[in-house]
């Protein structure tokens, strides 16, 4: 679906929309009604929306905005820890630059990866909190957060709140409670895009703003292509979303079931209050990279927040915070039913796969008995 | 050392998950009178994958600590070893 409309895009909306001649012109009505299309489906106006390079930028751009505002206040940022590492990454960088560790408020999670709302208002009271960052669901577990509390929370203090939707949107509800919202088109099967949307009446102000782009939120053009492609797959996905959404939920149910019997093995993650297509298990003894390559050489594509999958030595901080086995683990994220048309089918021949695949890297590494 | 109080160290530094694992638990499977087994460990993931193991194996994960250069898990074995209730 996203190639296809990209390629139809391209075709149309290559020139560049700040120029004044025709093509120019064409590409800036394009990129205007990709705005309105977006934010519709969004429920927002088309001047509360940026398109910005990608998702992870729009998050950290979303951060910088509400945080350099608020300046004056102070700088904290509260979030929770299971936050995208865009959040984490320089929010500690910045915390360990200014010695002071105070400046990076990562609040912990339950075992199933749900915010522990006690924490996250102790968090916000402390002085100088300027900002709240919150996922509406874990992309790597599949939980929802509970946004309207948080934001509640976070209003009681006057600190807007950031939600991060990139796992999100397209598949699950839009989320409603927040003040700055960060998307992804990716997630509803559109090319990479990231979706910057500042509510009307937030106080937010990039630290580096330069130019008036996209509202004075970047510093690129966006490819109008891309956002024209954007929002394309958006329309083209909303007919079926409630139908897809109600599929995956009960295909990655299957998948639950089938991991869950496998000795030994978690299913993390709440069970229902999820979102309905990213399933993650974690197998006792499993080395993540040989399971993962199993599942490959038999033609299931999965991920894993493994230590020994990733370029770091570090386990996913996603399973670390919530106090779960970090090896062995397998994340299934299942496509939308337009771009995988035998999706149960597929999802019938994994379910049957998964224990004789976790038995033979057992197998393998001789742990069978213990 | 002998009889029901034995204690043991398991020298995982240098290894990666899941092994410093798999050795804790082959090492408390061989000797059913171990009642605490340290294990020292440099793979970060072994700061979670012990106590999830010690979760899941129904034993106690007593504490970590950081020594010169690596991590040591201390793990009171519970007998009978008993998984803890699934999810």
């Amino acid at each position: 679906m996203a190639r296809d409309t990209l390629l139809a895009a391209a075709e149309v909306g290559w020139a560049d929309p700040a120029r004044l001649h025709a093509e120019g012109r064409q590409a800036r009505a394009l990129l205007d009604r990709s705005r309105e299309v977006v934010a519709a489906g969004l429920g927002v106006r088309p001047s509360e929306v940026s398109f910005l390079p990608s998702g992870p930028t729009a998050l950290a751009r979303a951060v910088d905005g509400v945080s350099y505002a608020a300046r004056r206040r102070g700088a904290r940022t509260v979030a929770s820890a299971v936050e995208h590492s865009a959040v984490l990454v320089p929010g500690r960088a910045r915390a360990a630059a200014a010695e002071d560790p105070a400046l990076l408020a990562e609040v912990g999670v339950d075992r199933a990866g749900r915010l522990d709302l006690d924490a996250w208002r102790a968090a916000l009271a402390v002085p100088g909190s300027v900002v709240a960052v919150l996922q509406s669901a874990n992309g790597e577990v599949g939980t929802r957060q509970p946004l309207a509390t948080a934001r509640d929370a976070a209003a009681a203090h006057g600190t807007p709140l950031v939600v991060d939707a990139m796992a999100s949107l397209g598949r699950d509800d839009v989320p409603a409670a927040w003040d700055v919202l960060v998307g992804d088109a990716r997630s509803w099967g559109g090319p990479p895009l990231g979706i910057l949307v500042v509510r009307e009446g937030v106080r937010w102000q990039w630290s580096q703003a330069r130019a008036d782009v996209e509202h004075g939120r970047s510093d690129v053009t966006p490819w109008v292509p891309l956002a024209l492609a954007a929002a394309e797959a958006w329309q083209q996905s909303a007919a079926t979303r409630d139908d897809d959404a109600r599929t995956a939920h009960a295909l990655v149910d299957e998948i639950r079931a089938a991991a869950a019997a496998v000795p030994d093995t978690e299913v993390v993650g709440d069970p229902d209050d999820r979102l309905p297509h990213v399933v993650t298990f974690s197998s006792l003894y499993v080395d993540g990279e040989a399971v993962v390559g199993a599942f490959d050489a038999a033609g299931f594509a999965v991920a894993s927040g493994s230590a020994c999958t990733s370029s770091t030595l570090e386990p996913s901080h996603v399973l670390a915070a919530m106090g779960v086995l970090t090896h062995g683990n397998v994340r299934v994220t299942l496509p939308l039913p337009a771009v995988s048309p035998a999706l149960a089918d597929d999802v019938a021949a994994f379910t049957a796969a998964i224990g004789p695949t976790v038995r033979g890297v057992r197998d393998q590494l001789g742990v069978a008995d213990l | 050392m002998s009889g029901a109080d034995e204690s043991e160290v398991v020298d995982a530094r240098g290894e990666r998950c899941p092994l410093p694992v798999i050795r804790l638990a082959r090492r408390v499977a061989e000797r059913p009178h171990l009642r605490f087994v340290t294990v020292l460990a440099t793979d970060p993931a072994a700061a979670h994958d012990v106590p999830a193991w010690c979760r899941m194996r129904g034993h106690r994960f007593v504490e970590a600590r950081a020594e010169d250069g690596h991590t040591a898990y201390v793990v009171e074995v519970v007998r009978p070893s008993r998984p803890a209730a699934g999810p």
